[in-house]
C-alpha cells in the first residue's frame, strides 16, 4: 500500500492506494501551528482498520516552503558570492547581505583568482555579528570545480545553522540562477527542516518505520531525509503534484495538453510522449529565476472567477479576480456566470448570474445571451491562445547542432486533459478551438495526493570530463577526480549511468523505477595550435518524471 | 534584474557538429566556451536579451549575392545556410521592430567569400553579411547600409561584393595586409569608379591595442558614418584582434570590443573570425552582448588581462593618428576624385588572380564595369578556375539605370558559350531579383 498526503495551505488531502487502486481518500483542514495533528487527522480517516505493516511507502507533497517564499516568511541569508569578471556585482546580489568575495573559476574549471582567507573570515564574523545563521556560498562556474565553494565554507567555520553550496543545487550553468537557488535553499532550510521533523514525529506516532518520500518540483520524489539538505527542490511541487495526478488518472502516453482551470488562474502543462515537459533551466518563484528542475507550466490570469469588464468597446476577461462569481455573491460578472446563463452548468444562484451578465449586456448593447456567449467564447479563446503560444515556444526553442536543426522534433498534442471547476462546461469548446479530443479525468479533486503517491523518484547527474586536464567533475555530487588521458566518451557514459543509478537508489528509488535517459551527450576535440590536446566530454543523464512501476502503460486503477 | 530601454536579439548557432576538419580553427569546439560563458552569466535571463532560432537561408538568398560555380548546392552545406539564415533572422528581428539590435553569433563565417564562389577561401564559402544585406534590402527596401568590419583580417570578400555599390559603405579596420592574410586592404583600395569612397580601408600595425582601435573609431569611422547617414549599421564582428588570438598579432581586449560596440551602436552584429576560443571569445562575446543591450560591461575582462602588458607603443599611437587623418582627408575629397581618377573612360577593367586557400583553388578573373553616373554600373565577369570551370556572368546592379539594364540583357543574349569555351553563363539582376543560368 502507498499513502499519498498533500499538505496544502488550506487543506490536507490523503489517498490510500492498494494494489494500485484508490482504496480510500480523505480531506481535513490544515493546521499550520500543529501539523502533526493535521497529518494524524487525515491519516486517521483512512488508515483506521488497515494493516499498517502493509504500507510500502508514504509520499508527501507540500506547499509549506513555497508559501513561505511567496509570503516572504523566510530567514535572512548571508551570501558569499565569488563573482569574478562578467556581469557587474550590482546585477547579481540579492540583498544587503550578498557579499561579493575574491576567487574565480573559469569556464574550464581552472582557478583563475584565489580565495582570500582573511576576507572570508572577516565576512564570517560580520554574519555572526548580524545574527545571521543561514549562509550560502556561490561561485561562478563552481559546477566546473567546486573546490573554492568548499574552501570558503570551511573558512566560514561550522557554527552556523546551515551553509548551502551553489554547486550542489544543479549541474547546469547559470550563475545568477545558482545564486538565487542557493539563497532560497538557505532561506527555507529552517522551515523545511521543521516540516520534516513533524513528519518524522507523525511517523513515530503511527509506530511505523515506513520509508517517507517527498515530491519535488520536477514531478519526481526523493527520500525525505535528503530533502533536508535540498529543501529548495520541493518548492513549486504543488503544480507538479497536480500534473502527476493528471498523468496517473489518464495514463497519457502521447503528446497532450493538460489544463487546470481554477478560479483566478488557469495552469497549462504539456506532455511529450507521456512525459511532462520540464523547464529548460529551472522554475521561477517569487520573481526569482532558479536552477530548480521543475515541470514546465504556464499560468495565466484567466479563470472561472475572472472579473469581466466592457471598456472602450472591448470585452476584457481577467487577469484580476475580485471576489467570487456573481452567482456566489460576487459583485462582478465572471465567466462562471456566463456559463450559468448559457445553461452549461447549474451551480450557484442563476438569478444573480443573469443579473450581472444582463447589466454587462446593456453596456455592450446586445441581448444578455449574446453577452454570455461572447464572455464564454472569449474565455475559451484566451486559454486556447496561451496553449498555442506555449506549444510554439517549445517548438521554436533554439538548437545548437545542424542535426537537431534539420531533424527537430516537434510537439503535436492529440489530447486535451482538463480539470478544475469549469472543466465540464468548457471542455467541448476548448477542444474544438484547439482541434483536440478532450478528456476529463476522474478523482480530480484529490489529484495532488494521487500524483504524489504514484510519482517515481527522479534525479539528474552531469559528468564533465576534461582529458587535457585529466579531471572529471560531477557537480551534483561535489565530486572531482583524476582520469587518465585516454578516458573516452564511452567511459564517461558508463560513469554517468553508474552514478545516476547509485544516486537514485540512495535517494530512495525502487530498482524497477530507474529508467534513465541520456539528455546531453557531447564530445569535443580540444585543439591548441594544430594539435589535439584532449577531449571535452559532457554527459548528462536524468531519471525523467513518470509513474512508479505498474502504473505506466494501459493498466487502470 | 535591471531593465533597460534597449532590447537585443541573440541568434546563437554554434554548429556543434560541423568543422572544416578535426583540428582546423573553424571546428566544433569554437563557440563551446562562449556558450558556457553566455549561459553561466545568465545573459538570457536579463529580460532584454532574447534568443532566436536561426532560419535557413534559401538558394535564392545566396544567388542574390553570389555567382556560385557551378551552382549553390555544390559550394554550400547546410551549415552555411543556417549561418547565413541566422544573420537574416537577426536582421528580420531588428527590421520588424521586435528588438532594437541583434547579434548573430553564428559560424561558419563569411567575409572572405567574394562575388564569384568556386570554393572556400579564408574559412568562408558564402558571405553571410552580404546575403543578409541583400535579403533585407529586398524585404524592407532599406537602401543605405554601412558595414563596419572589425575582424583582424581584411574582409576582401565583402569589399569585392560592394566594390561598385555606392549605397553600401564598407569600412574595414584590420591588421596591415603586409603582415597577415589575405594581404589586401590598403587605403588606396577605395571603391570602384562608380562608388569611390564607399570602400574605406584602415590597415593597423601589429600590436595595436584598444587605444588605437578606438582612435580610428572616434576620428574616422564615426565621422564618416555621420556624413554617410546609413539606414542601418552592421558590424562584421570578428574577434581575432584579441591579444590572445593564435593566428594574428594584435592587442585588442574584451573591454575594447565592448566599448567599440557601445560607441558604434550597430543595428546588427555578425560574428566573423576569432580563434582564441578559450582566452578571448567567451569574454569578448559577453562584452559585446552587454554593450549592445545597453548594460554595464565595466566588469567584463579576461582573467589574465593586464593593461600594461598589452599597451601599444608611442610610435604605434603616432602612426595610427597619421593614417587615420590621411584616410579621412582622402575620404573628404572623394567627390573630386572621380574626375581625376576615372576621367571620361567608359569602362573600367580589373584583372585579378584569386587564391582559395581553404580549398586550394586558383581563379583568374576579369571584371569590367560600365562607368555610370546613374547607378552602380553594369558588371561583366569572366572567370577561369583551376577546377576547370570557366564561367561568364552579367550583373545588373540594384537600382539599375535603364542603359545598364538594356546593355546587360543584350550581353547575356549575345554571348556565344561554345565559341569562348564558357561552361556556365549567369545573369544576376539585383534590381529585379532575377537569376538565370545558361
Amino acid at each position: 500500500m502507498i499513502l499519498g498526503i498533500d499538505v496544502g495551505g488550506t487543506h490536507t488531502d490523503a489517498v490510500l492506494f492498494d494494489r494500485l487502486q484508490v482504496r480510500k481518500k480523505s480531506k481535513v483542514a490544515t493546521r499550520p501551528e500543529n501539523l502533526v495533528e493535521s497529518l494524524l487527522g487525515v491519516a486517521d480517516g483512512i488508515l483506521r482498520g488497515e494493516d499498517l505493516r502493509a504500507l510500502d511507502r508514504i509520499v508527501f507533497s507540500t506547499t509549506i516552503s513555497t508559501n513561505a517564499i511567496v509570503q516572504g516568511r523566510i530567514d535572512r541569508v548571508g551570501l558569499a558570492i565569488a563573482c569574478g569578471p562578467g556581469l557587474p556585482p550590482t546585477l547579481l546580489t540579492i540583498d544587503d547581505e550578498s557579499h561579493p568575495v575574491s576567487g574565480y573559476i573559469n569556464h574550464r574549471g581552472v582557478e583563475a583568482a584565489p580565495v582570500d582567507e582573511v576576507e572570508i573570515r572577516k565576512l564570517g564574523n560580520h554574519f555572526r555579528e548580524r545574527g545571521i545563521r543561514h549562509l550560502g556560498v556561490v561561485g561562478k562556474f563552481s559546477t566546473r570545480n567546486p573546490s573554492q565553494e568548499i574552501r570558503i565554507r570551511d573558512l566560514l567555520m561550522n557554527d552556523f545553522r546551515h551553509v548551502s553550496l551553489g554547486h550542489r543545487m544543479s549541474g547546469n550553468l547559470n550563475f545568477p540562477r545558482r545564486i538565487a537557488t542557493t539563497f532560497l535553499n538557505a532561506a527555507v532550510w529552517e522551515t523545511h527542516s521543521a516540516f520534516v521533523r513533524e513528519v518524522f514525529r507523525f511517523r513515530k506516532r503511527l509506530g511505523l518505520d515506513t520509508p517517507v518520500h517527498i515530491l519535488k518540483a520536477d514531478g519526481g520524489t526523493f527520500e525525505i531525509g535528503y530533502s533536508v539538505e535540498f529543501p529548495v527542490y520541493t518548492i513549486l511541487s504543488g503544480p507538479a503534484a497536480s500534473i502527476m495526478g493528471i498523468l496517473s488518472l489518464t495514463r497519457c502516453n502521447g503528446d497532450a495538453v493538460a489544463v487546470d482551470v481554477g478560479g483566478t488562474t488557469t495552469d497549462i502543462a504539456l506532455f511529450s510522449g507521456g512525459v511532462p515537459l520540464l523547464e529548460p533551466l529551472g522554475v521561477t518563484i517569487g520573481g526569482r529565476r532558479t536552477l530548480i528542475r521543475g515541470l514546465r507550466t504556464r499560468s495565466i490570469g484567466t479563470g472561472g472567477d475572472s472579473r469581466v469588464r466592457f471598456t472602450g468597446g472591448e470585452l476584457l476577461i481577467g487577469p484580476e479576480r475580485d471576489g467570487p462569481a456573481a452567482a456566489f455573491g460576487g459583485r462582478h460578472p465572471t465567466p462562471t456566470d456566463a456559463m450559468i446563463v448559457l445553461g452549461l452548468t447549474n451551480i450557484g444562484d442563476p438569478r444573480r448570474a443573469a443579473g450581472a451578465v444582463g447589466e454587462l449586456a446593456r453596456s455592450m448593447d446586445v441581448p444578455p445571451r449574446e453577452a454570455a456567449e461572447r464572455i464564454f467564447e472569449g474565455t475559451c479563446r484566451q486559454i486556447a491562445s496561451s496553449v498555442k503560444d506555449m506549444i510554439d515556444e517549445i517548438n521554436n526553442k533554439p538548437v545548437y547542432t545542424i542535426h537537431e536543426m534539420l531533424e527537430g522534433k516537434k510537439i503535436k498534442p492529440e489530447k486535451l486533459y482538463i480539470v478544475g471547476g469549469p472543466a465540464e462546461p468548457m471542455a467541448e469548446r476548448l477542444g474544438e478551438i484547439l482541434g483536440l479530443s478532450t478528456v476529463i479525468p476522474p478523482h480530480a479533486e484529490v489529484a495532488n495526493a494521487i500524483g504524489a503517491a504514484l510519482a517515481r523518484n527522479t534525479t539528474e547527474v552531469t559528468v564533465l570530463a576534461d582529458t587535457e586536464r585529466r579531471l572529471m567533475t560531477i557537480a551534483e555530487e561535489g565530486l572531482q577526480t583524476a582520469i587518465p588521458a585516454e578516458f573516452s566518451r564511452g567511459d564517461a557514459l558508463q560513469v554517468c549511468r553508474e552514478m545516476i543509478r547509485e544516486r537514485a537508489l540512495r535517494f530512495g528509488a525502487g530498482i524497477e523505477d530507474i529508467e534513465m535517459e541520456i539528455v546531453e551527450d557531447l564530445e569535443f576535440n580540444m585543439v591548441r595550435g594544430f594539435n589535439r590536446t584532449g577531449k571535452n566530454i559532457r554527459i548528462k543523464a536524468q531519471i525523467k518524471p513518470g509513474l512508479i512501476a505498474g502504473f505506466s502503460g494501459t493498466d487502470h486503477p | 534584474m535591471r531593465k533597460t530601454g534597449r532590447k537585443t536579439g541573440l541568434v546563437f548557432f554554434p554548429a556543434f557538429d560541423w568543422a572544416i576538419s578535426p583540428t582546423h580553427p573553424e571546428r566544433e569546439e569554437r563557440l563551446l566556451y562562449t556558450r558556457d560563458q553566455v549561459f553561466e552569466e545568465g545573459l538570457l535571463d536579463l529580460g532584454n536579451i532574447i534568443e532566436f532560432k536561426p532560419a535557413m537561408a534559401a538558394p535564392e538568398d545566396i544567388q542574390r549575392v553570389h555567382i556560385c560555380v557551378p551552382d549553390v548546392g555544390s559550394v554550400v552545406t547546410e551549415s552555411h545556410l543556417i549561418s547565413a539564415g541566422g544573420a537574416i533572422t537577426a536582421a528580420d528581428k531588428v527590421l520588424r521592430g521586435e528588438v532594437d539590435n541583434a547579434f548573430a553569433l553564428v559560424r561558419p563565417p563569411g567575409h572572405h567569400a567574394m562575388r564569384v564562389v568556386h570554393g572556400a577561401r579564408g574559412f568562408c564559402n558564402i558571405n553571410i553579411e552580404a546575403v543578409m544585406v541583400e535579403n533585407l534590402r529586398k524585404k524592407y527596401g532599406r537602401r543605405r547600409i554601412a558595414i563596419v568590419d572589425t575582424d583582424c583580417h581584411h574582409g576582401d570578400g565583402t569589399q569585392d561584393i560592394y566594390w561598385h555599390d555606392p549605397d553600401t559603405l564598407y569600412i574595414s579596420i584590420h591588421q596591415d595586409g603586409r603582415t597577415l592574410y589575405p594581404g589586401s586592404g590598403f587605403p588606396e583600395e577605395f571603391g570602384g569608379p562608380n562608388a569611390l569612397g564607399t570602400t574605406i580601408n584602415v590597415p593597423l600595425p601589429p600590436n595595436t591595442s584598444d587605444e588605437g582601435f578606438l582612435h580610428v573609431l572616434d576620428h574616422l569611422i564615426l565621422p564618416v558614418l555621420e556624413e554617410f547617414k546609413p539606414d542601418l549599421i552592421i558590424n562584421s564582428a570578428g574577434q581575432d584582434n584579441h591579444y590572445t588570438d593564435p593566428i594574428t598579432n594584435m592587442r585588442f581586449s574584451a573591454q575594447g570590443y565592448a566599448t567599440l560596440n557601445d560607441r558604434l551602436r550597430p543595428h546588427i552584429a555578425v560574428l566573423e573570425g576569432g580563434y582564441s576560443i578559450e582566452g578571448a571569445l567567451p569574454y569578448v562575446n559577453v562584452g559585446i552582448i552587454l554593450a549592445m543591450a545597453g548594460l554595464d560591461y565595466s566588469s567584463v575582462r579576461e582573467p589574465d588581462y593586464n593593461p600594461a602588458a598589452v599597451k601599444q607603443s608611442k610610435d604605434i599611437t603616432k602612426y595610427i593618428e597619421e593614417v587615420t587623418s590621411d584616410i579621412y582627408m582622402f575620404w573628404k575629397s572623394r567627390e573630386s576624385l572621380k574626375a581625376e581618377l576615372v576621367g571620361d573612360v567608359r569602362y573600367v577593367k580589373r584583372e585579378r588572380d584569386i587564391f582559395y586557400d581553404t580549398d586550394r583553388i586558383r581563379e583568374q578573373q576579369q571584371e569590367i564595369v560600365r562607368v555610370c553616373d546613374d547607378c552602380g554600373g553594369l558588371i561583366t565577369l569572366d572567370s577561369v578556375a583551376s577546377t576547370g570551370n570557366h564561367i561568364f556572368a552579367v550583373i545588373v546592379p540594384g537600382r539599375s539605370c535603364p542603359a545598364c539594364r538594356v546593355e546587360g540583357e543584350k550581353v547575356f543574349d549575345s554571348i556565344d558559350r561554345a565559341k569562348h569555351g564558357i561552361r556556365h553563363l549567369y545573369f544576376q539582376d539585383r534590381d529585379r531579383d532575377i537569376y538565370l543560368v545558361k
